[in-house]
C-alpha cells in the first residue's frame, strides 16, 4: 500500500501548489492580505507532502518493493544499500522527483527567511515557485509516475542500477547540481514577482541576491563534482567534454555568473535593472533548458536519460510556458523602467558589463554549438558534430578577454576611476606577468607551449590585481589587519571567487599542455618509464565485489628508485547489467595525479593487459578552483548587511 | 529604451522553441547518421570466399543485377537473430543477398553456414574488416542495396525483419535497377 | 597489506627474477607523429557511439579507425589527407571541428559578430551617459523606500 500513498502524497502536493499558484497571486492582484498570506502555509504543506512521497520512494527503494516498476527497473537485492538510496535519483522519475522536491525545499527557504521582505512581494515570489511545481508536478503524474507498480505478479529481482552510476559522485553530483539548478527559480521568482508588482527598484535585487549566490555556489560544486566523477569514473582521464548535457549544466552556470555581477551593480547603483531581470528570467530558464535536452532525446550525450518524445513534447510545453510568459511580461513591463545614473568607461560599472557582455556571448557560443548540428539537421543539410577543437579554441579566445578584464575591473571604483591609478599596477604587473608566466614552465614544465605562457600570464596578471586589491584596502590605514578584516563578506566572497578562478585556470592550462598519456602491453613484472617515474606492472588478481566481479591490477609506481605509490586500476563486470566497467587507479597529488586504467586483456590468461598510463599535471587545481569560487560565493552571503536586512523591517 | 528591444528575447525563445519542436515532432533521431557511400559505387576490393582460400572475389563478381550485401559475423547475437529472415528472403523473395562476413574466423563462419543454412549467393570474407572500412561500416549488422551498375542506393543499420523489410526496405529493393 | 605483498611476491616468482621492459602498444618513429597521432584521435569522432572521439572510446569501429590513423601516419599522409579519408568513408560527422562552409562560417564568426556588437553597445553607453547630465542614480524617493524596505546600513 505505502507506494500508493506516495502517489497520493505527491496528488495533494500538487493541489497544494495549483493553491500555491493561485491564491496568492489573486491576493497580490486584488490588493487582499489574507490570500497574500496563504502563501507561506501553502508553500509549506507542499514541501511537506512531496518529502513524504520522496521518502516513500526512498524506501520502496531500500526494501527492494520490485513491485514498483522503477524500482524493478533501476536496483537489484545484490546493491549495497548506499546505491539503493542514490538509485532513488539514479533514473529519470525519481530524479525529477527531486527537483520538485529542491524546488519546494527553495520555497519553503525563502518563505521562512524572507520575513521582513514586504507581504505582496514574497507572496508573489512564492506564487511563481509553485507555477513551476504545478507544471512539474503534472509532467510527473502524467507522463512519468515514479510509483508505477508491476502487479500482479512482480519480478523476483530488479534489473539492476546502471554500473557507470553505482560510485560516490553519483550519489553527490545530481542533488548538488539540481540544488543549484533549482535555486535559481528563487532569483527567477523574485525578477517576475517584481514584474507584478511593478516594483522595479533595488529592492528585488538585494533580496534576490544571497540566494542566487548560494544557488551558484551548488551548481559550482555540482559542475566540478560531475567533471571530477567522469576523470575517474569513465576510465580516460578527461574532466570536461563539451558533451550537450555539459554544456546544459555550464550554460546556467556562465548566464548565473552575468547575473551575481550585473545584481551587484543593480543593488548598489540602482542601474542595469532592466538587464539584471532578463540574466535572472534567462538563468532559469537555461536550467530549465539543461532539464529538456537530459530527458527528450533531441541530443545524444554519455549522460541522457532514457529517450522519450512524449516527454520531451510535454517538457517543451512547460518551457516554452514559463519561458516565453515570463518573457512576454518582460518585454511589456519592462519599458516602464526608467534608466539612470551615469558612469565613465573606466568605471566598476562599465568593467562589470564587459564581464556580462562577455559570459552572454560565451553562453550563446555555447549554445550555438550545442544546437548547430539540430539546426542543420533542420535545414536538411548534412549531419555534422560540433565537439571539443571548436569549443575548446572559441572558449580559450573569449576567456583571455575576461581574465584580461577581470584583473582590473575588481579594483575599479563606481561612477569613474582615476586612471592614473592604475599605472603602476599596468607598469609592475603586466612585465611580471609576461616574465612569470614565461619563466616558470620553462622551469618546472617540459617545453615551451605558447598557450601555456599566455595561460600562465594571466593568472600572474588576474593576482597581481589580488594583491593590487589587498593593497589598496590597507595602504591609508594605520591599523592594516583591521581594516581588512571590515572589509566584509562582500568584499572577501569577491576576492575568493576571483583567486578561484586564477586557481582553475593553472589547472586548466597546465594538464591540457603538460599531460602525458601512453598506451602500453604490459605483463606481470613488465616496467616502463614515463616523465620522471617508473611504473611497474605486477599482475591481476580476481576480485569479486558484491554485485561485479574484477579484474584488480596492480601497478606500483617508482620515482628515482623509490616506490611512492601503489595504483589499482580494475576492470569489472556487473553480472545483472551484463556490462563491463573500466575503473580507474589514481594517486591524487596537489601538483600531478598519477594515473592508471586497464584497457583490455591482450591473451586468454588474462595476465597481459593494454595498460594506459597518465601523468596529469595540476589536474586537482581545476576542481580545487572550483570549490575556492563556491565558497567566495557563500562568503559574500555572510556579508553583514544582509542580516541586517533580514532583521530590520518588522 | 526602444520597445521593440525588449522583445527580442522573446523571439529567440520563440525560434529554439520551434527547432526542438520539429525535432520532437519529426523523431529527429541524433543517432542515425547519414552514409557517406549512398549514390557512390562499390569500392574496389578483392577479398576470398568465405568456403574457399583460393577463390578471390572482386566488385566485378557482384555487377549484373540488383542486390543487397549484408555485413555478419559470428560474434554479434543481432546477426543469429535476423538470420532466419535473410534465409527466407533468399529463398521465397528471391532477394540476391550477398554476405560479407565481418573480423571474424573462417571456421566459426563455415559452421555457421552450415548449421543455420546460407542465405548468401556470394559469401566474401573480410577477416580485418577492409571491406567494412571501405564501406564506412561501423559494426555489424548491416546492409546496403546495391543496383545493377553497383551504385549504392541505400544503407541500413541493425536488424532487419519482416515488419521492416514489407514498410521500408522493400521499397527501396524493389526500386533498384 | 598482508596479503598484497604475499601477491606480489607469488606474482615476481611467477616472473621469476627478470623486469622486463613494457611495450608501448604503438610504436612511433618520433614524437611529433605521436603528437600528431593523439591530435588527430580527439578530432575524431566515433560513429557508433553517444559522444565519444575515437581516443575516448572502446567500440571496435574506434579502434579501427585508431588503426587506420595510425598506419596512415607511418605511411606519410598528412593530417587533411587523413581527415578527409576518414570523412570519405563515415561522413562530415565524425569530425568534431565541421568544416569551414558558407552554413558552418557561423559557428565562428555569429560569436565573435556578437562580442563586437557587444563591445560597442557597452561604450556607447557609457559615453551617452557622460554627455547627459541627469540625476543622482536613485531618485529621493526611491531612496527612502530602499531604506524603509531594507533597514538602513551602509
Amino acid at each position: 500500500m505505502l507506494p500508493e500513498y506516495g502517489q497520493f502524497a505527491l496528488i495533494l502536493a500538487l493541489l497544494l501548489a495549483f493553491a500555491c499558484a493561485s491564491l496568492p497571486l489573486y491576493g497580490v492582484l486584488a490588493g487582499h492580505k489574507g490570500f497574500q498570506q496563504s502563501a507561506k502555509p501553502l508553500t509549506w504543506g507542499m514541501f511537506f507532502f512531496l518529502l513524504v512521497g520522496f521518502a516513500i520512494l526512498v524506501h520502496a527503494f531500500m526494501v527492494d518493493d520490485f513491485s514498483v516498476r522503477l524500482v524493478a527497473s533501476h536496483s537489484s537485492t545484490l546493491l549495497p544499500w548506499y546505491y539503493k538510496f542514490s538509485a532513488t535519483w539514479g533514473n529519470h522519475e525519481g530524479s525529477m522527483l527531486l527537483w520538485i522536491l529542491m524546488l519546494a525545499g527553495w520555497a519553503a527557504a525563502v518563505s521562512h527567511y524572507a520575513r521582513s521582505l514586504s507581504l505582496d512581494l514574497k507572496a508573489a515570489v512564492l506564487s511563481v515557485m509553485a507555477m513551476i511545481a504545478v507544471a512539474f508536478l503534472l509532467f510527473l503524474l502524467m507522463t512519468s509516475n515514479p510509483f508505477d507498480r508491476i502487479l500482479p505478479i512482480q519480478p523476483p529481482d530488479g534489473a539492476d542500477l546502471n554500473p557507470l552510476l553505482q560510485d560516490i559522485g553519483l550519489i553527490l553530483h545530481p542533488p548538488t547540481l539540481y540544488m543549484g539548478y533549482v535555486g535559481f527559480s528563487v532569483a527567477f521568482a523574485f525578477a517576475i514577482g517584481a514584474l507584478i508588482t511593478g516594483r522595479f527598484d533595488a529592492a528585488w535585487a538585494r533580496w534576490a541576491r544571497p540566494w542566487t549566490n548560494v544557488a551558484w555556489a551548488f551548481l559550482t560544486i555540482g559542475i566540478a563534482l560531475g567533471s571530477w566523477w567522469a576523470y575517474y569514473e569513465l576510465g580516460w582521464g578527461g574532466w570536461w567534454f563539451w558533451d550537450p548535457v555539459e554544456n546544459a549544466s555550464f550554460m546556467p552556470w556562465l548566464i548565473g555568473t552575468a547575473l551575481i555581477h550585473s545584481q551587484a551593480v543593480t543593488e548598489k547603483r540602482n542601474m542595469f535593472k532592466s538587464w539584471t531581470l532578463l540574466l535572472a528570467i534567462m538563468a532559469f530558464s537555461f536550467s530549465l533548458l539543461g532539464t529538456f535536452l537530459v530527458r527528450s532525446g533531441v541530443l545524444t550525450s554519455v549522460h541522457a536519460f532514457a529517450v522519450d518524445p512524449e516527454r520531451g513534447v510535454f517538457i517543451l510545453m512547460i518551457l516554452l510556458a514559463t519561458i516565453g510568459g515570463s518573457l512576454l511580461l518582460y518585454a511589456m513591463r519592462a519599458s516602464q523602467i526608467r534608466v539612470a545614473g551615469e558612469y565613465q568607461l573606466l568605471s566598476r560599472e562599465s568593467f562589470l558589463l564587459f564581464n556580462n557582455i562577455l559570459l552572454v556571448v560565451i553562453t550563446f557560443m555555447v549554445l550555438l554549438g550545442t544546437l548547430f548540428p539540430l539546426i542543420f539537421d533542420a535545414f536538411g543539410w548534412r549531419k555534422i558534430s560540433v565537439g571539443p577543437p571548436y569549443y575548446n579554441l572559441m572558449f580559450n579566445f573569449f576567456m583571455v578577454f575576461l581574465l584580461s578584464l577581470l584583473a582590473v575591473g575588481q579594483l575599479l571604483r563606481w561612477k569613474k576611476h582615476d586612471g592614473a591609478n592604475l599605472v603602476s599596477l599596468l607598469k609592475v604587473g603586466i612585465p611580471v606577468a609576461v616574465v612569470a608566466g614565461l619563466v616558470l614552465p620553462l622551469v618546472f614544465g617540459d617545453g615551451f607551449h605558447w598557450q601555456v605562457w599566455l595561460g600562465l600570464a594571466l593568472v600572474f596578471w588576474l593576482v597581481a590585481g589580488l594583491i593590487r586589491s589587498i593593497y589598496e584596502r590597507v595602504k591609508n590605514s594605520s591599523t592594516p589587519l583591521k581594516s581588512l578584516m571590515r572589509a566584509g563578506g562582500g568584499y572577501w566572497g569577491m576576492w575568493l571567487a576571483h583567486l578561484g578562478v586564477a586557481i582553475t585556470t593553472v589547472g586548466v592550462v597546465l594538464v591540457s599542455n603538460y599531460d602525458i598519456e601512453r598506451d602500453f602491453r604490459m605483463g606481470p613484472g613488465d616496467s616502463v618509464q614515463m616523465g620522471r617515474y617508473e611504473f611497474q606492472f605486477l599482475g591481476v588478481e580476481p576480485v569479486d565485489g558484491p554485485n561485479y566481479q574484477s579484474d584488480f591490477g596492480y601497478i606500483q609506481v617508482f620515482k628515482n628508485g623509490t616506490a611512492i605509490a601503489m595504483l589499482n586500476p580494475e576492470k569489472r563486470f556487473y553480472h545483472v547489467q551484463r556490462s563491463g566497467m573500466t575503473e580507474a587507479g589514481i594517486q591524487s597529488g596537489f601538483l600531478r595525479d598519477l594515473y592508471a586504467s586497464l584497457a583490455e586483456p591482450m591473451e586468454e590468461s588474462r595476465q597481459v593487459w593494454a595498460v594506459r598510463l597518465q601523468i596529469k599535471p595540476f589536474v586537482r587545481w581545476i576542481w580545487l578552483g572550483a570549490i575556492f569560487m563556491s565558497i567566495g560565493a557563500v562568503v559574500a552571503v555572510l556579508d553583514k548587511r544582509y542580516f541586517k536586512a533580514a532583521r530590520g523591517g518588522q | 529604451m526602444k520597445r521593440w528591444i525588449l522583445f527580442v528575447p522573446l523571439m529567440v525563445v520563440a525560434v529554439i522553441t520551434g527547432l526542438f519542436a520539429y525535432a520532437l515532432l519529426n523523431e529527429v533521431d541524433p543517432r542515425v547518421i547519414p552514409s557517406a557511400l549512398e549514390g557512390r559505387t562499390m569500392p574496389a576490393f578483392q577479398l576470398t570466399a568465405v568456403e574457399d582460400r583460393q577463390q578471390f572475389l572482386t566488385e566485378q563478381d557482384l555487377l549484373g543485377e540488383p542486390y543487397i550485401i549484408n555485413f555478419w559475423a559470428t560474434w554479434c547475437p543481432s546477426c543469429r537473430w535476423e538470420h532466419p529472415y535473410l534465409n527466407s528472403l533468399a529463398n521465397d523473395e528471391g532477394v540476391r543477398i550477398i554476405g560479407v562476413n565481418y573480423k571474424d574466423e573462417r571456421d566459426l563462419a563455415i559452421t555457421w553456414l552450415q548449421d543455420y543454412a546460407n542465405p548468401y549467393a556470394l559469401d566474401i570474407f573480410d577477416p580485418n574488416g577492409d571491406l567494412g572500412f571501405e564501406m564506412g561500416v561501423t559494426g555489424a549488422p548491416e546492409t546496403f542495396f546495391v543496383d545493377s551498375k553497383g551504385v549504392i542506393q541505400h544503407r541500413f543499420q541493425g536488424p532487419i525483419d519482416a515488419a521492416l523489410w514489407n514498410n521500408r526496405l522493400k521499397a527501396v529493393y524493389d526500386a533498384l535497377d | 597489506m598482508r596479503w598484497i605483498n604475499k601477491f606480489l611476491i607469488l606474482v615476481l616468482m611467477v616472473a621469476g627474477s627478470l623486469v622486463w621492459a613494457g611495450q608501448e602498444a604503438r610504436y612511433f618513429d618520433n614524437e611529433q607523429l605521436r603528437d600528431r597521432y593523439n591530435k588527430l584521435i580527439w578530432q575524431l569522432r566515433c560513429p557508433r557511439c553517444e559522444n565519444q572521439a575515437i581516443g575516448d572510446s572502446n567500440a571496435p569501429i574506434s579502434g579501427d579507425m585508431r588503426d587506420r590513423t595510425y598506419e596512415m601516419l607511418h605511411q606519410g599522409y598528412s593530417d587533411r589527407e587523413i581527415i578527409d579519408y576518414m570523412v570519405d568513408r563515415y561522413s562530415e560527422f565524425v569530425l568534431y571541428n565541421p568544416r569551414l562552409t558558407f552554413g558552418t562560417l557561423w559557428l565562428w564568426l555569429a560569436p565573435a559578430l556578437a562580442l563586437v556588437l557587444g563591445a560597442v553597445v557597452a561604450v556607447l553607453l557609457a559615453r551617452r551617459k557622460q554627455r547627459s547630465p541627469s540625476s543622482a542614480a536613485f531618485t529621493k524617493d526611491e531612496k527612502q523606500r530602499l531604506e524603509s524596505l531594507l533597514g538602513k546600513d551602509s
